[in-house]
């Protein structure tokens, strides 16, 4: 006679390891993400109304809360670049004639490809 | 057969995820930081950065970091939050969210071609 | 010199008996060449003939004995003492299936799995006899060796969350098991996988979060498996849509 014992995942289950904790953080960056767009959003609308509704989104740009909350983005947004191109040569199998291409070359020419964007959106708006 | 529209959603997704990973900590550290410290100087007066965003490869450029990443957004969200828990309400999370992506897409583009 | 002893608490549960699982302590000699395996084999043959685990080559190749040790899934023949001594070494069935007895889970979901993606070559056409065997170019034979090291141990059940959530979701080594099949240059049945692989509870549950690639045994690479059947179906998917008079 069989009665088959169920360990049902608790709903805390991405507390319990420090990988599932750093997945949920990986995960959880999206929403940082997501909101700092709306902010750059509503940056833009204010550029299009005008001088003085900028220079105020600016002011208040400058408050602490609106400063705390972009770095916390900032970090969120390192730690989903830096995890999503280690893990970009995953869904990717170049070959290159015969041989698989190394995932390091590749997860490389993704970060190479990063600081060259961040480099030519710096060098354009400053 | 009913065809499966989870390509579409993961396609965005993985868009979304490439341009959020190479452009998006540099505009938060420029807007967000920078800018409103004030440590660029003139580089942010309001007739430098007018015409800057304003010029149609900048609106093309900003539509595209707005949008993609806000499905990614959609699509890590859904899964998120079945994750937490709300396995229930499958269907009404994605549409909730996707809907949140499209309207963000929407609101975009009608800011950025009236700017 | 006294001899080293090292405690293994390892989880007990007797349906017949048991209502509610316990753990039982256990002290066994500490050997500093010795494997989990070799201490439970210990415990059964000298301690306590009633404890019930699967095991079979005790060299890492089988897959019959997974478990958790101290929380992360391991072949116990593959975890060795010294790892752990002199703390105590918590022994529970893998995680994410139902226990039948002991460290004994029931693994009839992962078999039932294995069958839907179908994991061996399927043709459309047979050549006859006389035209021989079909070959295989080494290059051709590395696009999907990696993926045929599996050694069916469900060590990546047990370490996917998606799956602890979701029992229906086919998981990683049926998905890697399926890719095998779709990359090897013998095989004709994409179509037929294809169904399995992007249905609900398919590939598209999995949200890379990596573990089950961390703790193969074999490195198969699970992960990666699946990461390129979402870009396979993606392509193929765009192709049908944007393109539907190409050849079904």
């Amino acid at each position: 006679m069989s009665r088959p014992y169920y360990r049902p995942m608790p709903g805390t289950w991405w507390l319990t390891n420090r990988a599932y904790f750093l997945f949920m953080v990986r995960e959880l960056t999206s929403v940082f993400i997501a909101i700092y767009l709306v902010l750059l959003l509503i940056l833009i609308n204010r550029i299009a109304a005008g001088p003085d509704a900028y220079r105020a989104y600016v002011t208040l740009l400058a408050s602490p809360g609106m400063l705390a909350f972009h770095l916390i983005a900032l970090a969120g947004a390192l730690y989903h670049s830096i995890t999503w191109f280690s893990l970009a040569p995953r869904g990717l199998a170049v070959r290159l004639g015969e041989r698989r291409v190394p995932d390091a070359i590749i997860a490389g020419s993704n970060f190479a490809a990063w600081v060259v964007a961040t480099l030519v959106i710096a060098w354009i708006v400053l | 057969m009913k065809r499966s529209s989870e390509p579409l959603w993961w396609s965005l997704f993985a868009a979304g995820g490439v341009v959020a990973a190479l452009f998006v900590p540099v505009l938060i550290l420029l807007t967000g930081i920078v800018a409103p410290v004030g440590w660029a100087g003139q580089a942010f007066a309001y007739e430098r950065i007018a015409a800057l965003v304003g010029h149609p490869l900048s609106r093309l450029f900003l539509f595209t970091v707005i949008s993609l990443p806000l499905f990614h957004w959609a699509h890590r969200f859904r899964f998120t939050l079945v994750d937490l828990g709300f396995r229930g309400a499958r269907s009404a999370i994605a549409i909730a969210c996707y809907g949140a992506a499209i309207v963000g897409t929407a609101v975009a583009a009608f800011v950025l071609i009236r700017l | 010199m006294a001899d080293q002893t090292i405690t293994l608490e390892i989880f007990r549960y007797r349906a017949e008996q048991d209502s509610e699982p316990t753990f039982q302590r256990y002290d066994v000699p500490y050997r500093d060449d010795w494997v989990v395996l070799d201490a439970i084999n210990y415990i059964k043959d000298r301690l306590d003939g009633t404890l019930s685990y699967r095991w079979s080559c005790r060299m890492g190749v089988c897959g019959s004995c997974g478990m958790m040790i101290n929380g992360v899934p391991k072949l116990s023949c593959a975890a060795f003492l010294k790892e752990y001594f002199p703390n105590p070494i918590r022994v529970e069935p893998l995680a994410n299936f139902p226990v039948e007895r002991d460290l004994v889970i029931v693994m009839d979901d992962f078999i039932e799995k294995l069958g839907h993606v179908k994991p061996w070559l399927i043709r459309e056409d047979m050549p006859p006899l006389e035209q021989g065997e079909f070959r295989q170019t080494p290059a051709q034979l590395d696009v999907y060796k990696q993926f045929s090291m599996c050694i069916n141990c469900m060590l990546c059940y047990a370490a996917c969350p998606v799956y602890g959530l979701e029992p229906a979701f086919l998981g990683p080594a049926a998905i890697a098991l399926a890719q095998r099949y779709n990359l090897d240059s013998r095989d004709q049945g994409n179509a037929q996988r294809q169904a399995v692989l992007t249905s609900e509870d398919g590939i598209w549950d999995c949200t890379l979060v990596g573990e089950c690639t961390v703790v193969c045994p074999a490195h198969v690479d699970p992960a990666g498996a699946i990461q390129r059947a979402k870009v396979t179906a993606t392509v193929n998917w765009y192709r049908d849509v944007l393109l539907p008079w190409g050849k079904r």
